[in-house]
């Protein structure tokens, strides 16, 4: 009687499909299932007929290739007529290629050897450092840089996705003039002009994004030197305003926080998604996992604990999790700081038995963990919650110890939205005359009761700075396109205040400008922005040597001891804030980056927009979540178009029933329904920022919700390549783990020898194999985006996702278990698992998948004939298929994106996870040349390499000492459908966590 | 009723059921022909180039080492083409008003890259490596025949996968003392002694697999 499916509706299934959700069906159902149980979705919970059908479908969608075109069998032959009579022809005699060398060819270059450059990503103004490959001058995909401490050689998708950023067709390619085509040298003529008549900078603004670039900092002083009245204003859609505030009130002028988790056994979280956004969330998600590997033989972890409004990827690894709605954070984090005595009057929030309970083991799970805990709070929650989270870890003596507080790295950190509203104050009172925005787009995502598009139509002079021609471009009468990092010199702190070096890896390809040539050329700088840079770091380094020096750290990518100094006094005792009223009844409205697209910032990167969304599996759109018990309250399911009405304003957004966000509340992704984003994201996913009030940044009460009986179709990979329920992620308590070290082996794992009519294979070399920690996975998609960049894989777009056409490599299934109000979650990484007796290739009529000698099994696209039968017969179903030439052959800047170590697949082929076959076959050659064997880390998966937290691990099983030959060893070791004795060579290591045995009723901690 | 057809007619039907199949497989076995043949490989055929560059000059005339111009050969899976400066570092003395060179002077003058055609080509969906056949042991006349008594560059053999499976199911047969990899001129005495002896010496091993060379 359930359905909440819409992925088959059609007009007919959708008028028989629609009832409200049936949450007392749900828990029934789980409670008569004896023994925990897994769930992707809530359609796969309630057995729906339709899902079951969808299930045991082999290719929903697939059958009918024409079906949309509306073209028959008939009119296709006709058309293909002409074309099958030239195929003859054309395939006679190869095409001669031409080889252009280079005139001067350049110092250290070996044609066809990568190179490997270190440089930053700023984003949001931090830092992180990368390595960055480059084939022949044009850089093809990026590498965490060891050496930084943002990295530590990870990086996330933003960082992998930036090399195509790079290569958009779509970036603004020139000076524009009320949108006619113009050049530097009139823009600075007129600038100049403009600025003559106002010689001490009255009327002169600026306004950029957060900047750490110490070297732009200096021209900022340079300019306020020539121009004492100019002003610079600062704006970013997820400014960390209430991070600095929250630090002001607390120890009365801005800082940092430096979180050392590596030192945590405890970590409180108040909505903070710390391992999945800011500016070291990925050196976070590295320290917090050192703490939690109980493969190696440890015997302790550290625990934490989430109280957050929305499920987020930090959530998800949680021990303890409760939904709180926006409204109740502040009194909830203020009821835990009564109860550890941090001072502050409990809130007038009305708790629930089970919240008190859970408070109170936290308060003294707090109190027993002095010097050892961590509490952090979320850049979203407000500046009081930040406060009492330095006043927590102060009264817990943290300060010092596992927080660090330090210096601020920004440049004049401000609190943005005041700067932004004093902007606009000064453009409708006519105060403003010249107006340069920096790198930002306020006229999309500034508050929407701003209406900074009205107010900047006021001012006489405006120019935007952008990579795109976007919406603020096309509002200011001067466009200069801006250069992106990988062509730009520069440079950058860290969240540690760690200055990194960014240098260009190619010439800028549109002739743009960097952020720091136009702040010098206001006050008239005209040096390079490489000059500014490396004058900068030659005035502050000894004189003799600096060459030396500068090659050394251009080399490193590191400024060194660079590092934001400590603040001292700062563990004195920090009074909590007074506590603020709050409206806590009716719905609340919950704003939030989009996480794969932030603000919008990436929306027009193919791979961003493809890459499923951490914990709802969609792509391609932005959605109003609500939590199962909402849904079921509003009457709504996935899917059903809703308006929503916030004083006044609405918006027209689909419903996704998203389990584990707080009741009562809608929270939408921001960043969607740009206008002016390029020939990807323009016109997708609806505009939430006209609901974002500078009231209200990030929730604002008194939402309504109204259905208007409409659907919209979402694409959501949630549900497909489903295995089917046979325990694919094993869990278990750190007692029960300790108690039974084995816990994740089953009877069936444990029989392990199942007879066999293939031949054993011999490896006489490598065997390589890849071992997934399931237990520090935090499903932030990473691993997707840099096996993407790696290999080549295309985007196939919203349609073709809904038909199952996805084609990343590795996906990350994210399972729930338990409750749906609050379950708990569980990502697990499934690439091929590359096996023994791999049960795709025997059924190959062409022999176009094989085994090879060190066991991988190998995919040759040449060879292969589309049968499709090896899909059809993988139980992982990790194979992809190209239905049609999804690889882009004719945008000519993509094609330097590729790997050319890697086919281009067209269509007809099939491909799947490769183990990085071309890295392998890289380093066998080189090992080769020289004579030795290939060492353990030699070969490094893209997927391995990427991974913040090093879930993933690569090496050669028949290397005694290899790394990933330990983590098979461990008991935690299990393969999935090892039951089908295929002997798969990537296993997984079964979750352990920590929760707290004194919490007995709400949170995850149901183990599978 | 008569018969309708002349009993010759029950020959003529075999015939042409004959002669059809005959047909079908003359058809398969010609497209093989012209598959194999120059027209499609390319075997020895000299294509026309910016500058008439004769290997035979510069390698057997001159004794220039493939490696001065081949710089990559031996460290990356592309040989390399050398650069307008390689050429111009003895022609800027020699032959210096040559009408032959004109372009090559120009392109280093303007900057202009020459443009060659390609001679030696795999698919995309081959991953040629030449360093590592150059370290074990496999000389390049192997694969590009006597280049030094070729006026006009061509291609000697047809490089087609069944011709690089031939050796590297029996690299034996063609393995060489690394000290002769450079030399075009130089036969084993005794190939299949030798050839065997290396092999072990050299730590080669028949890669057949399907991804040694696909992915």
């Amino acid at each position: 009687m359930l359905d909440l499916s819409l992925l088959r509706a059609t007009d007919d299934t959708m008028a028989k499909t629609d009832h409200a959700l049936d949450l007392a069906a749900f828990r029934t159902r789980l409670e008569n299932e004896g023994g925990p149980r897994l769930w992707r979705s809530l359609d796969e919970l309630s057995e729906d007929e339709n899902f079951r059908e969808y299930l045991y479908d082999e290719f929903p969608r697939q059958a009918g290739l024409m079906e949309e075109d509306g073209v028959d069998r008939r009119s296709f032959m006709k058309l293909m007529g002409a074309s099958f009579a030239l195929a003859g022809l054309a395939s006679c005699s190869p095409p001669v290629e031409r080889i252009v060398p280079y005139v001067n060819q350049p110092e250290n270059l070996v044609l066809g050897v990568p190179m490997f450059f270190a440089t930053a990503m700023p984003l949001g103004g931090y830092a992180t450092g990368l390595l960055v490959e480059s084939h022949e001058g044009h850089p093809t995909k990026v590498e965490g840089n060891p050496d930084h401490p943002a990295s530590l050689g990870a990086t996330n998708a933003f960082h992998q996705a930036s090399v195509l950023g790079l290569y958009d067709p779509d970036r603004s390619s020139t000076i524009r003039k009320m949108g006619e085509v113009s050049t530097w040298p009139v823009f600075l003529t007129e600038l100049q002009q403009h600025l003559e008549n106002m010689p001490s900078g009255e009327g002169l603004r600026l306004l950029t994004g957060s900047i750490t670039s110490p070297s732009t900092g200096q021209l900022l002083v340079d300019l306020r030197a020539k121009f004492p009245a100019s002003r610079r204003h600062q704006f970013e859609p997820t400014a960390g305003d209430n991070r600095r505030e929250g630090s002001r009130l607390a120890f009365g002028t801005y800082a940092d926080t430096v979180y050392r988790f590596d030192q945590a056994d405890l970590i409180f979280s108040i909505g903070s998604d710390f391992l999945h956004t800011g500016p070291g969330h990925i050196r976070y998600a590295r320290d917090f996992a050192s703490k939690r590997r109980v493969s190696g033989g440890a015997r302790t972890m550290n625990r934490l604990y989430a109280i957050e409004s929305i499920y987020t990827p930090t959530g998800a690894m949680a021990d303890h999790r409760l939904p709180v709605r926006a409204s109740q954070m502040e009194g909830f984090a203020r009821a835990v700081a009564a109860a550890v005595g941090s001072g502050g009057a409990a809130s007038g929030t009305p708790l629930t038995a089970a919240q008190s309970d859970w408070i109170h083991a936290l308060a003294a799970d707090l109190q027993a963990h002095r010097g050892t805990s961590i509490v952090v709070a979320g850049d979203e929650e407000p500046a009081s919650v930040h406060a009492l989270a330095h006043a927590l870890n102060s009264a817990l003596g943290n300060i010092g110890r596992t927080v660090m507080i330090v210096e601020p790295a920004e440049i004049e950190p401000v609190n943005q939205l005041e700067s932004l509203r004093s902007l606009v104050t000064d453009m409708n009172a006519g105060r403003v005359q010249t107006l340069l925005i920096i790198g930002e787009n306020p006229v999309f995502d500034a508050p929407a009761d701003f209406n900074f598009a009205a107010a900047l139509q006021k001012v006489p002079f405006r120019a935007h700075l952008g990579l795109y021609y976007d919406e603020t471009a096309a509002v200011c009468q001067w466009h200069v396109p801006e250069t992106h990092y990988l062509e730009s010199w520069g440079d950058a702190r860290a969240f540690d205040g760690t200055v990194a070096i960014i240098q260009p890896l190619i010439a800028p390809l549109y002739g743009g400008h960097p952020a720091s040539e136009l702040i010098g050329a206001i006050s008239g700088d005209a040096r390079s922005a490489h000059d500014i840079v490396q004058d900068f770091w030659k005035a502050r380094m000894p004189a003799i040597g600096f060459g030396d020096e500068w090659s050394r750290i251009l080399r490193a990518g590191v400024v060194p001891n660079t590092a934001s100094a400590a603040r001292g006094g700062a563990a004195a005792q920090v009074p909590a804030p007074p506590p603020q009223a709050r409206n806590e009844s009716g719905l609340e409205l919950i704003l939030r980056a989009d996480p794969t697209i932030q603000g919008g910032r990436f929306a027009n990167n193919g791979w961003l927009q493809e890459l499923p969304k951490p914990m709802t599996k969609l792509t391609w759109d932005n959605v109003a979540h609500v939590s199962p018990a909402t849904a079921a309250q509003l009457g709504v399911k996935n899917e059903d178009e809703v308006t929503l009405t916030l004083n006044g304003t609405t918006v027209v957004a689909p419903i996704w029933v998203t389990p584990g966000t707080a009741d009562d509340t809608v929270a939408v992704d921001f960043g969607y329904g740009r206008r002016r984003a390029g020939r990807v994201g323009t016109g997708i996913g609806f505009d939430a920022y006209v609901l974002r009030n500078s009231t209200g940044m990030w929730w604002a009460p008194g939402l309504q919700v109204s259905k208007n009986g409409r659907a919209y179709r979402l694409a959501t990979t949630q549900r497909q390549n489903t295995m089917e329920e046979r325990r694919p992620v094993r869990s278990a308590t750190l007692t029960e783990f300790l108690a039974k070290p084995d816990f994740a082996h089953t009877e069936a794992d444990l029989a392990g020898q199942y007879p066999n009519l293939y031949p054993e294979y011999k490896y006489d070399e490598q065997r390589w194999a890849m071992s997934i920690d399931t237990s520090v996975c935090t499903g932030c998609g990473g691993c997707v985006i840099a096996c993407q960049a790696e290999n080549n894989i295309a985007v196939v777009g919203k349609d073709q996702v809904i038909r199952e056409r996805v084609m990343q490599w590795i996906r990350i299934d994210r399972y729930y278990a338990g409750d749906p109000a609050n379950p708990t979650v569980y990502s697990q990484p499934v690439p091929c698992m590359h096996c023994e007796k791999a049960p795709c290739e025997p059924v190959c009529p062409v022999e176009a998948t094989t085994h090879s000698e060190d066991g991988i099994n190998e995919m040759t696209y040449n060879r292969c004939i589309g049968t499709r039968y090896c899909l059809n017969n993988c139980p992982y179903k990790v194979r992809r298929f190209n239905f049609y030439k999804y690889s882009d052959y004719t945008t000519e800047s993509l094609k330097f994106q590729r790997n050319p170590d890697v086919t281009v697949r067209s269509r007809g082929v099939m491909e799947k996870c490769s183990y990085c076959v071309q890295r392998i076959r890289t380093a066998r050659k080189r090992a080769d040349r020289e004579d030795r064997k290939i060492v353990d880390g030699e070969v490094i998966t893209a997927c391995a390499a990427a991974c913040p937290t090093e879930a993933i691990v690569f090496g050669d099983l028949n290397d005694p000492r290899s790394r990933v030959k330990a983590l098979k060893e461990s008991p935690l070791n299990y393969a999935l459908l090892a039951e089908l004795n295929t002997q798969p060579r990537t296993t997984y290591l079964a979750t352990v966590r920590n929760p707290n045995p004194q919490i007995k009723t709400a949170g995850p901690t149901e183990t599978a | 009723m008569p018969q309708l057809f002349h009993r010759s007619a029950n020959t003529l039907a075999r015939v042409s059921i004959l002669g059809v199949l005959l047909l079908a497989l003359g058809a398969f076995g010609a497209m093989d022909l012209v598959n194999r043949s120059p027209y499609n490989t390319g075997v020895g055929v000299a294509r026309e180039q910016p500058v008439p560059f004769s290997h035979q000059h510069h390698v057997s005339g001159l004794g220039i080492d493939c490696r001065y111009c081949h710089t990559g050969v031996e460290k990356s899976a592309f040989a390399g083409i050398p650069p307008t400066a390689t050429c111009m570092n003895c022609h800027k003395q020699i032959w210096t008003n040559a009408e032959l060179l004109a372009p090559v002077r120009n392109s280093y003058a303007t900057g202009e890259r020459l443009k060659w055609r390609r001679i030696h080509n795999v698919p995309n969906f081959v991953q040629f490596d030449h360093s590592i056949h150059i370290n074990k042991g496999i000389g390049c006349v192997s694969c590009h025949g006597r280049v030094d008594q070729m006026p006009l560059m061509m291609k000697a053999e047809p490089m087609t996968m069944s011709w690089c499976l031939n050796c590297h199911r029996h690299p034996e047969k063609f393995v060489r003392p690394k000290s002769e990899v450079f030399n075009m001129a130089w036969k084993a005495p005794n190939q299949e002694q030798l050839g065997a002896q290396l092999v072990k010496q050299y730590h080669i091993r028949s890669r057949i697999r399907c991804s040694t060379c696909h992915y």
